[in-house]
């Protein structure tokens, strides 16, 4: 029994130990603030179309059996910059449907930005007063989800993806491997 | 060529850490005099090397060589020079050198001031503090490379982060680093102690220097990191209960515990594996603090190496040193026979009561600390654990302990009473009940808590000098021992700190208004104005300054001229307070943001006895150095003093 007591602190050191290793390889980011959009179908849309000449965003374009992903941009976004080449990749080598919302973004703007960088959005909706980001949960562009073919959000990325994302998460969900 | 000698210096370094680390062990276990003579050469050796090092790191800051990728990241030619240097451990890789340095240095120390501790002991407690020095010299030279280069070389640096550059921080780090690895040695010791199976009176009074050291520095350096956050964040505050603060405050509460149970060790021979713990435990929670500083494991101001494999290694190394010193705690400890029997009410029973209460203290900052991490892992939740939960559960501990610690100076070894204790504390008492009782009815009456908190730091300052009377009487007070004196300024400087605190934190007053130039605002019977907002160039940084005059009944009183300073390099604000103090309490005002049409958000704080926080720090290290000044006459020559008081034959 006395002897229990001098083994006591390294029982405890162990503990401490199993979760600290733990909370360094769960990838958990202590800055991120959550969302609580993730498991819940996703906000109202009905946007008009960014392109002249399309038929305007609706929910019924997030419930078509496949999985969506849907990007807030902005052409004054300098992380948006870097995160589009990803987008564009996604595009062509995954033919993933990628819906782009510009957000306070006016349309002179944001059309000749997607002209210079590529277009990679299957549809793309138009949220110059911002109302859609809001009920969407946004603080701030980028910020992207993921939706699957039920209309569920099931990620919800704040700030620009990363390769790290794609591989880890974007890529699996696609595939149907993340629900 | 000088980054290269530097990096180099580091690989012999860790070469000569790994043969001290090894060849005393053994040559202690065998009793082989030669091999334990290593010791002192190589500690001496390792030092030099880190010191060369770091000196050529220096050196790179100095000249501002910016094909040191170290010092293009942290460092800009238009600094100061005060700022370049301390850039130097302004940074994780800079840092864990100046870490390794020191530790290096407190080898250097043992090998020299130890020169009359038995062979095997100092053989021992080199090879330790050698195997510490070879973990953190690999961590760098394999994951934190101060000296990489990079080409081409880009004509200028990114700069330091601006809130670190200023002269309260390029000293923080230092002196926090001296405490935290000054507990290295005391860690040593017990390693070594368990490893021969005695802990005896000697050990104790070899320990206590240490212990004793370790914890002045880490208590100034926690100190100016206060300060700091008290004068640059400009949010009023003094302490945040943020996850770093706790981990700095968590081996000293430990720390400080430990430097009173050695006492009992070295007077009656008891405590004795409880103090071995201890020590143990002191590095180890200073460990734990780098771990989660730089894991990134938790968010904080001072995380700059979010990076999860030097996290793993941290973590690898923590286990290691913590686990290898609990582990043998384990299986040497419970031989370790207790001698001395006492009383409860003793000065033994006093201090066993400083140390849980102490321990209780640091389990509940863990807690605190730990609780939001452990809850976002289980169950995702975020939540953050601030002031509200301290003040529930640390404040309150604090009252036995204050109480306590008056008292336990006027009881005697093994037995004890309380009643003649307490009979020549009643002055003390008489004036702090009456010092509670004067804060609730003038000052404010609706905190109590507040009320009793100021009357305890009445009764610590009261009290402790109480232990002082029977030597002014006698006339003896120029003979007091400096262990004595030093005591007593600790314990009283300790009140000072608490009347500081509870006062800056309760009864502060403060104003902000919007303001232009012109504007009059009346604040707590003064009269502060609104001369005008300039734009000063800086050698770094273009700030706006506001001048305030500050009048008193028609009269000119001061003049505060609070700055927000632009740092152009980094494009980061960084807010400069205007505090004028006379030492009762502190003027305190903040420039905020603003432009000529709406005018500027100007903040006004009075903090009543907000300087006696810091002078209250300040002052309780100084009694460690007066204390330390004492026994270093001591230190390795503990016969002498008993054969000395023989009476002449």
């Amino acid at each position: 029994m006395r002897r229990l007591l001098f083994i006591l602190p390294l029982l405890t050191l162990a503990l401490m130990a199993g979760f600290f290793a733990w909370s360094l390889t769960s990838g958990r980011d202590p800055a991120s603030i959550g969302s609580v959009m993730v498991g819940r179908p996703a906000p109202k849309l009905d946007l008009p179309a960014l392109r002249p000449g399309e038929a305007p965003l609706t929910d019924a374009d997030l419930r078509t059996g496949k999985p969506v992903i849907v990007n807030f941009f902005a052409s004054w976004c300098t992380p948006c910059l870097a995160e589009h080449p990803l987008f564009t990749r996604l595009r062509e080598r995954e033919g993933a449907t990628i819906v782009g919302i510009a957000w306070k973004n006016k349309r002179d703007d944001a059309l000749p930005w997607l002209k210079r960088l590529g277009d990679p959005f299957k549809l793309a909706g138009f949220d110059l007063d911002g109302k859609t980001g809001l009920d969407w949960g946004l603080s701030g562009v980028p910020e992207t989800y993921l939706i699957d073919g039920t209309g569920i959000v099931r990620r919800h990325y704040r700030g620009p993806i990363t390769e790290r994302d794609l591989n880890e998460t974007i890529l699996p969900f696609l595939k149907g491997a993340v629900k | 060529m000088i980054p290269e000698l530097g990096h180099f210096a580091l690989i012999l370094a860790l070469a000569v850490a790994l043969v001290q680390g090894t060849l005393p062990l053994i040559g202690a276990s065998r009793g082989d005099l030669r091999l334990m003579a290593l010791g002192r050469t190589a500690a001496l050796t390792q030092a030099f090397l880190v010191l060369v090092s770091f000196g050529a790191l220096t050196q790179a800051y100095v000249t501002s060589d910016f094909s040191v990728l170290n010092v293009v990241d942290n460092s800009h030619s238009a600094k100061p020079m005060l700022y370049k240097i301390s850039g130097v451990w302004g940074n994780h890789e800079g840092s864990m050198l100046l870490w390794a340095l020191i530790l290096a240095l407190f080898g250097a120390a043992v090998a020299v001031f130890g020169a009359n501790l038995p062979d095997t002991l100092r053989s021992r407690v080199l090879a330790i503090q050698a195997l510490i020095g070879v973990g953190f010299l690999a961590f760098l030279l394999f994951t934190s490379n101060p000296f990489a280069r990079v080409y081409p070389a880009p004509p200028d640096g990114n700069g330091l982060n601006p809130l670190l550059q200023d002269p309260g921080l390029a000293f923080h780090p230092p002196l926090l680093y001296l405490g935290y690895v000054g507990y290295s040695v005391t860690y040593a010791f017990a390693v070594a102690a368990l490893l021969e199976g005695r802990v005896d009176a000697a050990w104790a009074r070899w320990v206590r220097p240490w212990a004793l050291a370790a914890w002045c520095f880490l208590t100034l350096g926690i100190a100016l990191g206060s300060w700091w956050a008290y004068y640059i964040l400009g949010w009023g505050g003094f302490w945040f209960w943020d996850p770093v603060e706790n981990a700095s405050l968590m081996p000293w509460l430990v720390g400080t515990a430990l430097l009173h149970s050695a006492i009992v060790v070295e007077k009656r021979d008891a405590l004795k594996s409880w103090t071995v713990l201890l020590a143990l435990l002191a590095f180890s929670l200073s460990l734990l603090g780098t771990f989660l500083v730089r894991s990134g494991v938790l968010t904080s101001v001072h995380a700059f190496a979010q990076d999860p494999s030097r996290g793993m290694f941290i973590l690898a190394f923590l286990l290691f040193v913590t686990g290898g010193g609990l582990a043998l705690y384990a299986w040497r400890a419970p031989q370790l026979q207790g001698g001395g029997l006492f009383q409860p009410v003793s000065r033994e029973g006093a201090l066993i009561l400083n140390n849980l209460l102490l321990c209780t203290l640091a389990v509940t900052v863990l807690l605190g600390t730990l609780y939001p991490l452990f809850l976002d892992l289980l169950t995702g939740n975020k939540v953050s654990v601030g002031p509200p939960f301290f003040n529930a559960t640390f404040v309150p501990l604090c009252a036995p302990l204050f109480a306590a610690l008056c008292v336990g100076p006027f009881l005697g070894w093994k037995r004890a009473e309380l009643g003649p204790a307490l009979m020549r504390l009643r002055l003390a008492l008489v004036v702090s009940l009456a010092a509670a009782l004067f804060a609730m009815t003038m000052i404010d009456s609706r905190s109590t808590l507040a009320a009793l908190a100021f009357g305890f730091g009445v009764w610590l300052i009261l009290g402790s000098l109480a232990s002082l009377t029977d030597r002014f009487r006698s006339g003896t007070l120029r003979t007091i021992p400096r262990s004595t004196l030093g005591m007593v300024i600790s314990h009283a400087s300790l009140g000072l700190v608490v009347l500081g605190s509870v006062a800056t934190s309760s009864w502060s007053t403060e104003v902000m208004q919007t303001m232009k130039p012109g504007d009059r605002i009346a604040f707590a019977g003064y009269s502060v104005v609104l001369d005008r907002i300039e734009e000063v160039r800086g050698p770094n940084y273009i700030a706006e300054r506001a001048t305030l005059n500050v009048s008193v009944g028609g009269k000119p009183y001061t003049v505060l001229q609070p700055e927000r300073r632009l740092f152009t390099v980094q494009r980061r604000q960084v807010a400069e307070t205007a505090i004028q103090t006379n030492l009762l309490r502190d003027f305190y005002a903040t420039l905020g943001e603003g432009d000529p049409k709406q005018g500027w958000v100007i903040r006004l704080y009075l903090n009543p006895l907000a300087p006696w926080i810091w002078l209250g720090a300040a002052l309780c290290a100084l009694g460690g150095f007066v204390s330390l000044s004492d026994r270093r006459l001591r230190i390795g020559a503990p016969s002498r003093r008993p054969s000395s008081l023989q009476p002449a034959e």
